[in-house]
Parts: C-alpha cells; sequence; structure tokens
C-alpha cells in the first residue's frame, strides 16, 4: 500500500524573480529546487513507507521542470516517481490541479495516505492539497507536525496539529490527505549513490487521457504578472550617538503616525 | 438570493478580530455586485457574534449555533458552508486568509466545483468577474487574477490588506437561524487535546513587529559557564531582555531571520520570510538583520522600515526608511528608554 507525496519545482529561494518585458516571469539563471515545504513531505513519506505504509510514490503535476524535483526525490530515496503533464490541464488553478491530483492518486490505488507539504512557494498557495482530499472524499488533516499514531490495519490515524492559537491532537480514520509543518522531521540529504541512480531514472509521464479525466473547466485565470512597485524612497541614515540616534528615530515614527 | 458571504472566524466563542476586514472588504464587493453582504457565523456564541457582525457591516447574518461546530473542524464546517453554497448560489465567498479560513474555503469551493482565488490584497467587481491582486512567488511578484464571473468565487484576503467598516453600535441585520449538515456521529475527526501557546503574538495580525536577526549573538553579556552554547545563550537572552523590552512598550510581536531561527536562537513561530511568515505591519524594525532577499521577501511591504545594523553595507538599509548603523545592544535600550518617555509609559 503506497504513501503518495505531491512536490513541485521552484525557483531557488535566493533567486531574484522578474516579469520580463513580454510579460513573462523569468528567474535567470538560477536553478530551481524541490519547493522548500515539501521537503519534510518527502522525507514523512520515506519514513511512513518504512512504517508499514510499503512503497513510498511521488508524484509532480506539471511541465518538464518538475523533473527536477522529482529527480531530487528519488535521491533522497523515494521509490518512485511520477510525472503528469497535458498540454489541456492548467494545473496551477488549485480545482484543476486536485481534480487531477485526485486522479492520479485513484491510479496508483489502493493508498491510504497522501502527504503535501504546507504550501507550495510559487504561485499557489495550500488551496491544492485541501481541495485533492475533498476530490478524494477522505480525511484531511493540516499543519501537521508529529503523526503520534498511524495504524494501516485499523485505518486509523492520530497527529499533532499546530493551530495560531496552539496544538491541538487529532485522531481520525484512514485514508487520509496530510499537510506537514517544518517541524515534523529532519530531511535527509541526497545520498551519492542515490543521485547517480536518479540521474538515471526514466520518469514516466502520464496523460489526462492515462488518468481517464478530461481537463476540469476553468473557473479563475491569471491576466498578468507584475513586478513590485520599486520603493522610491531614500533610506534616511540617523548619526550620532546611540541616544541621539533614538530620539531622532523616535521623532520620525511620530511624525509618520506608526507609534 | 444572491449575496457576498463572509465568514466571520470565531476562537472559543469570540471573533477573530481580522474577520472585520473581510467584511470590510466584503461591503465593497457587495456593492459592486449590488447584492446584499452576509455574515456566516458558526459554532459556539454565534448568536452574539452575529450581532457584533451587525454593527461591522452584515446586512444578513445566517448562524449556525450546533455543538459539532464549536471548535473548528473541517469536516462540519464544510460541509455547511457547501451547502449553503449549493443551496444560495452567492456571488463570492470570503473570509481573511488564515489557516482556518484558507482551508476551510478551498474545501468547499472543491465541493462545489467553484474557483477560488487566494491571498487577494485588491479586489474590485467588475461586471460578474471579482479581480484581484496577489502576491506570487512569496511576495517577490503580484499578479493580476479574475473569476469566470460563473457560479460562486471562494476568495481569501491578505490579512491587514483591507480596513473593516466603522463599527455602528445602532445596526442590526436579520438572522436566520440554520442546522448543522454532519450529526457527531459523521465527523471522523475528533479533537482529543488542546494545549494553548502561552504569550505568543500573532505575527501576521501585529501592527508593529520588531525582528532581531544572527547578530544577536552578539550580546555583551558573558554566557554562564554551563550554558550549553554560549551564543545560543547570548541571542535568547537578547530577545528576552532587549528586544521583548522594546516590544512590549510598542505592543509589537516579535520576529525574526531564518538565519537565526536554523541557529536555534529562536523558535519558528517566529520566523519572517519565505519559508516562514509574510507580514506587512505599519511598523517593522530589523535589529541584526542584514535583510537576505528570502526575508526581505517576507516584510517588504511593511509601511515603514527601520534597520538597524553594525554593517553600514548590509543590503537591508536599501529596504529601509530609516537606517542607524549600530551596535543594538547600545541602540535597542536606548530607543526602548526614548520610547517609555516621549509615550509616557
Amino acid at each position: 500500500m503506497p504513501v503518495i507525496v505531491f512536490t513541485r519545482s521552484t525557483p531557488d529561494t535566493a533567486a531574484k524573480v522578474d516579469v520580463d518585458g513580454s510579460g513573462n516571469v523569468t528567474w535567470g539563471d538560477a536553478a530551481t529546487v524541490v519547493n522548500p515545504w515539501d521537503e519534510y513531505a518527502l522525507e514523512e513519506a520515506i519514513l511512513q513507507a518504512k512504517n508499514g505504509a510499503g512503497k513510498a510514490v511521488v508524484v509532480a503535476i506539471g511541465a518538464e521542470m518538475n523533473n527536477d524535483a522529482l529527480k531530487h526525490s528519488l535521491a533522497m530515496g523515494l521509490d518512485e516517481a511520477i510525472r503528469v503533464e497535458d498540454a489541456s490541464l492548467n494545473a496551477t488553478e488549485g480545482l484543476a490541479y486536485a481534480t487531477t491530483a485526485a486522479a492520479a492518486v485513484n491510479k496508483v490505488g489502493e493508498v491510504d495516505l497522501v502527504i503535501f507539504g504546507k504550501e507550495s512557494v510559487d504561485v499557489g498557495t495550500d488551496q491544492h492539497a485541501y481541495m485533492t482530499a475533498r476530490k478524494l472524499g477522505w480525511t484531511m488533516l493540516s499543519y501537521v507536525s508529529k503523526i503520534l499514531e498511524v495504524d494501516y490495519e485499523a485505518k486509523t490515524i492520530k497527529v499533532e496539529k499546530m493551530l495560531e492559537q496552539g496544538k491541538q491532537i487529532l485522531t481520525s480514520t484512514l485514508p487520509a490527505v496530510i499537510t506537514v509543518m517544518k517541524d515534523i522531521n529532519e530531511p535527509r540529504y541526497p545520498s551519492f549513490i542515490g543521485i547517480r541512480k536518479a540521474s538515471k531514472a526514466q520518469i514516466p509521464v502520464w496523460s489526462l487521457g492515462d488518468l481517464g479525466i478530461d481537463a476540469p473547466p476553468k473557473k479563475t485565470e491569471t491576466t498578468a504578472f507584475n513586478n513590485l512597485p520599486v520603493k522610491d524612497i531614500e533610506v534616511q541614515m540617523l548619526e550620532g550617538e546611540p541616544e541621539e540616534q533614538a530620539a531622532k528615530l523616535v521623532e520620525k515614527l511620530l511624525e509618520e503616525k506608526v507609534l | 438570493m444572491s449575496a457576498v458571504y463572509v465568514w466571520v472566524e470565531t476562537f472559543e466563542g469570540k471573533a477573530n478580530p481580522t474577520s472585520w476586514e473581510a467584511l470590510g472588504a466584503g461591503s465593497t464587493l457587495a456593492k459592486g455586485f449590488g447584492v446584499p453582504l452576509t455574515a456566516l457565523v458558526f459554532g459556539e456564541n454565534a448568536q452574539a457574534v452575529a450581532e457584533e457582525a451587525a454593527t461591522y457591516g452584515a446586512e444578513n447574518v445566517i448562524v449556525c449555533g450546533d455543538a459539532t461546530l464549536n471548535g473548528f473542524r473541517l469536516e462540519p464546517y464544510a460541509a455547511l458552508l457547501a451547502k449553503l453554497v449549493q443551496d444560495n448560489a452567492p456571488k463570492a465567498v470570503l473570509a481573511v486568509g488564515t489557516s482556518r479560513a484558507r482551508e476551510l474555503l478551498s474545501a468547499s469551493a472543491a465541493d462545489t466545483d467553484s474557483g477560488m482565488l487566494t491571498e487577494a490584497i485588491e479586489l474590485s467587481a467588475d461586471g460578474d468577474v471579482v479581480k484581484v491582486v496577489r502576491p506570487v512567488y512569496a511576495g517577490k511578484l503580484t499578479a493580476d487574477a479574475q473569476s469566470s464571473g460563473e457560479g460562486t468565487i471562494f476568495l481569501t484576503i491578505r490579512g491587514r490588506a483591507f480596513k473593516a467598516n466603522e463599527p455602528n453600535a445602532g445596526a442590526s441585520a436579520s438572522v436566520t437561524t440554520v442546522d448543522a449538515v454532519l450529526a457527531e456521529g459523521d465527523i471522523a475527526t475528533k479533537v482529543e487535546s488542546f494545549e494553548a501557546e502561552v504569550g505568543t503574538v500573532n505575527l501576521t495580525d501585529a501592527a508593529i513587529i520588531v525582528s532581531g536577526g544572527r547578530g544577536m549573538a552578539n550580546n555583551p553579556k558573558d554566557a554562564p559557564s554551563d550554558a550549553a552554547d554560549a551564543a545560543v545563550w547570548k541571542a535568547q537572552d537578547g530577545y528576552e531582555h532587549v528586544l521583548q523590552p522594546l516590544a512590549d512598550v510598542l505592543g509589537a510581536a516579535v520576529g525574526a531571520s531564518r538565519a537565526s531561527v536554523d541557529a536555534g536562537y529562536i523558535p519558528y513561530a517566529h520566523q519572517v520570510g519565505q519559508t516562514g511568515k509574510t507580514v506587512a505591519p505599519d511598523l517593522y524594525i530589523a535589529c541584526a538583520i542584514s535583510g537576505a532577499i528570502q526575508h526581505q521577501a517576507g516584510m517588504r511591504t511593511s509601511k515603514v522600515i527601520v534597520a538597524i545594523n553594525k554593517d553600514a553595507d548590509a543590503p537591508i538599509f536599501k529596504l529601509a526608511n530609516y537606517g542607524i548603523v549600530g551596535d543594538l545592544y547600545k541602540v535597542v535600550p536606548a530607543l526602548t528608554a526614548e520610547l517609555k518617555k516621549k509615550l509616557g509609559k
């Protein structure tokens, strides 16, 4: 019974992301990385596979650049990678992503646990994870900081969940989709052998036809990307001894009416 | 009847204050569409929160005070919201994008095959279409996005991006009570326990944030000989005895850079930046934070930015309105003392 984890390639967090003259998003020569939040999801999938789930399968939905994230996942120790791509699919839309993700889970079959990182750092946030759970009709457990118990025979799960106001212990039933927090584990680095193996791996690509679905109707549309307005302020440096600097700053902040 | 729905999020029977921002944004949208503004209040104390919602501009309120809705759980909340949307076909469902709201609205959008746009910082109605501006690539760019104009569009707005309506104490709303959709026996998820976190200030709601970076470890105090790690001790002591007093006098939340979180100086909950929280306070005071691009992504839309750093070439000064080149362990105590004097605290 495989555990499935979803991932994607995103621009390196240190990259400068810009909109070029033709309105396209570019990050120059910067590399793509595994979406930073997904590293915890990938590690958790490896741990859960060892913990009785069976094999760990990683899936990315989108263009070929996602192979980088999938190869990184294989190098970390995931057992299988699959990419879903279809010319008719706009995977940046939550509902389209979720419909596709749910179909991919069903095609792998006999899955009890699907893991997502807490959010993505590109154009999405976290809606695709919750929507996938609902499209599957499964339990959704978000912001999981610890899996306390999981019983693949009895189909039960017990987790610690982070809230803005504290921590909850929740019990629920499998199958379930979970999103995991940074605190849940310490993601491993890919091993040298893992990297060599991953570099040779042929990653199968599934179309929507392979999944037996049509492209979901488009409900939203992104019409343009924009660079942030240039902040046309010159920093005012406040000179003097610390006490003078502090007095000048407080005066400025009172003028700005932010205190 | 068509309407704009706003989910008023509650915790332990009290409205989350940022929910009133959602009613503010919802008013604009409802006027644009020419439809009434309807607040949704679920869970304990729903009736009282409904009355409060009226003062913030809700014309109608739909309440459900069923015991299954005490404390947020996705299954009963999403089932009820999806049913309300199916039965009444509102033009839009809107909420402030807290973790619960993002989860609830996403779930109900999926259940009703509706579109969803998240994290809006601008919002308008254009005919039947909702247009939004939303940050993408962790705040490095914005995107213009819009709904198709058919069906219901689910929207979350970023906290502090929209203003609440001025409360009108005399206002009242027409209140409709509805039944829950799921019974306790239909809900798989059970809450076994809850442990409140003490003394945390919610970074995303804070009007002022005081943040400390890796330079917090340059505390002139000597670490005790039994400290496991002198740098960690010095930084933690600095957060507690130098930054926190400044935060206290300002009523501010304490933030941190990734470098200081990774070094173990302060828990992850305080991290501002691309892999932490995105914040937009009125005032952001960055102490000993160099200003890596990932940190900038999380705080660059703050209204006024103050940088205090020993290194005059630190990138943070390119972003700041006011800069002080100096040692935070000298400047911050002076600033705290000056503020106490000027603010009469």
